[in-house]
């Protein structure tokens, strides 16, 4: 444990010598403000809570923004620092490679967890301000969606890591984690829309729920756009959402996994990997 | 019984379906400085990586002070090993300072040790500066520092010379004998073979992945019987009549002042006895024994001929 204190305590350190945590938090309040002044505009006279309105525009900008921010922390983590030397030094030094991937891990998310944690959090106050206090469902629905976006955050550095344990070369891996987020962000529902345009009711109900959460950005919009009552409503989840049936504790779980198994998939191949 | 601190029975490696490594044993005995010697893809860097159990050999088996550096308790072998790499690499926006600090809390090691670490290899100055308005040199003595946290029993040290200036090379030599003199065993490799001929007990020779010799210098000179070379200064004019007067032995030139001979290591007393009989006429004598660098070349071919 001391080992993966020290490796995440360093990668937290680097983090604010490269001025990597203050651009973050930078870009993801800008965004997260202006979304929600933006929003704000239309809802005044509809009595919805201007903080349920904002959940439902954030958890679409972290899926966005969260999984590029993701892969952008750990794409190079491995590969680079291989071609770069510095790992040769670092493993010749009394710890596992596991301890030095759990450190890494646990380093970015911190970093991730601080950049979401103010942007998000400011947004959220000022929607408070703006719609002049917010019930205790409403509160809750948006902290359950800055914990959430954090985990689809660490679904992707966790696949980041992946990518930079199994590549020989730091450019395959930068071109690697854009296709990865080209293809979750953008081209899978796409994909998944024409398919169920094309084959219709032929697909069972069981595949397609399987299909949408075989993607860890849609396992977040799942859990945070349709399973939360009042965030359902407003944010007219697409059908083919609200047909699916998930139980949180699934979405929950799909979510975990998605954090879990790269990270897992991640160490063997970097244990195998000769330095 | 002698403790083997360092030792690789049989040992291959293959790497990328090319072989790095060929049956290769080797022992390294507590508190002695061995020098590994070959050319860039001899292997040297593959041994240094199979101790630290950065790669697993593909055959054979390697210890470390009697643990298995790949395997679980690797762990337990490393804490007490200090590695220099061949190019070394740190976070350039960090201070060579919190470098310091930072590998020194890996290796369970005092941090208040650090500032005398950098004292030893001349860094204090620059201990407060980023490492990357760091020369080549300053890097490689960071890197030096580094690879001393903590006292470690066992330096592995690959081409430690490389960006060093004369003067910062001949510290560097005292320092390995120091450390040699408190008991830690050093394995290095390096180019600068005749700067070390003095320091080191033992030389291993690699050649494309084999063992080609090991030894001592000693050892290495008698089995290789390269030719001794004997200069003598003569008085002026006097050269052909000191040939003359030591006729039937191997001369190599003559030129007015200087004769040049070489003969058998074993019938150099002899020689040196019949160049005294020559009297006033020798001014002085130069005996020049092979170098590493010569030994190193006559090896390597020995090992191609095979």
């Amino acid at each position: 444990m001391r080992a993966i204190l020290i490796i995440a305590g360093q990668e937290i350190r680097d983090g604010f010598r490269n001025r990597w945590i203050v651009a973050l938090t930078g870009v993801l309040s800008v965004f997260a403000l202006s979304l929600t002044l933006l929003g704000s505009a239309p809802t005044g006279n509809v009595g919805v809570s201007a903080l349920l309105v904002s959940v439902v525009s954030l958890s679409s900008l972290s899926i966005f923004l969260l999984p590029l921010i993701g892969l952008m922390l750990s794409y190079d983590s491995i590969v680079g620092d291989i071609e770069r030397g510095s790992m040769l030094l670092l493993l010749s030094y009394p710890l596992t490679r596991f301890q030095v991937l759990a450190g890494k891990f646990l380093g970015h998310i911190s970093i991730l967890s601080f950049a979401t944690v103010i942007g998000y959090g400011l947004a959220g106050v000022v929607a408070m301000v703006q719609g002049a206090g917010a019930d205790e469902q409403a509160v809750g629905a948006f902290m359950t969606m800055v914990g959430s976006s954090i985990v689809l955050g660490g679904a992707f550095l966790a696949l980041g890591y992946l990518i930079s344990a199994a590549v020989r070369e730091r450019a395959t891996a930068g071109g690697l984690a854009i296709g990865l987020w080209l293809l979750f962000v953008l081209i899978y529902d796409m994909a998944l829309l024409a398919l169920l345009v094309a084959e219709g009711e032929a697909i069972g109900q069981g595949l397609f729920q399987v299909l949408l959460l075989a993607n860890p950005a849609d396992a977040y919009r799942l859990f945070n756009l349709s399973d939360l009552d009042g965030v359902a409503a407003l944010s007219g989840t697409v059908g083919m959402m609200a047909e699916a049936e998930f139980s949180l504790g699934s979405l929950v779980v799909a979510q975990l996994a998605w954090v879990v198994v790269p990270l897992a998939l991640a160490t063997v191949l970097f244990k195998r990997k000769d330095i | 019984m002698t403790t083997h601190t360092l030792q690789f029975s049989a040992v291959g490696k293959v790497y990328n379906a090319k072989p790095a490594l060929k049956n290769v044993s080797l022992n390294v005995q507590e508190g002695s400085i061995t020098l590994l010697v070959g050319h860039n893809g001899a292997g040297k860097t593959t041994m240094m990586k199979l101790l630290l159990g950065l790669i697993r050999p593909t055959s054979g088996e390697v210890r470390v002070l009697g643990h298995d550096p790949a395997g679980a308790d690797g762990i337990n072998a490393r804490i007490h090993l200090g590695f220099l790499p061949e190019t070394v690499s740190f976070q350039p926006a960090m201070t060579g300072l919190d470098a310091l600090r930072f590998y020194a809390r890996l290796k369970r090691a005092d941090v208040r040790a650090n500032w005398e670490l950098l004292e030893k290899v001349g860094l204090q100055d620059a201990a407060h500066l980023r490492i990357k308005t760091y020369s080549k040199g300053m890097r490689q003595r960071l890197g030096l520092a580094q690879a001393m946290l903590g006292s470690p029993q066992v330096l592995l040290l690959d081409e430690p010379t490389t960006g060093l200036d004369p003067a910062l090379r001949r510290r560097f030599y005292d320092m390995l004998s120091a450390l040699k003199n408190a008991g830690t065993t050093i394995l290095l490799s390096s180019h600068a073979l005749s700067e070390l001929e003095t320091r080191i007990d033992k030389v291993v020779i690699m050649d494309q992945g084999q063992r080609v010799a090991s030894g001592t210098l000693a050892d290495l000179r008698q089995r290789a019987n390269i030719p001794i070379r004997l200069r003598l200064h003569t008085q002026s004019g006097a050269a052909n009549g000191v040939v003359e007067r030591l006729a039937g032995i191997d001369l190599n030139m003559v030129n007015g002042r200087t004769v040049e001979f070489s003969c058998a290591a074993k019938d150099k007393m002899a020689l040196l006895r019949r160049i005294s009989e020559v009297g006033g006429a020798v001014e002085d004598v130069d005996i020049e024994r092979p170098s590493l660098d010569q030994l190193y070349a006559y090896y390597r071919n020995e090992g191609e001929d095979q």
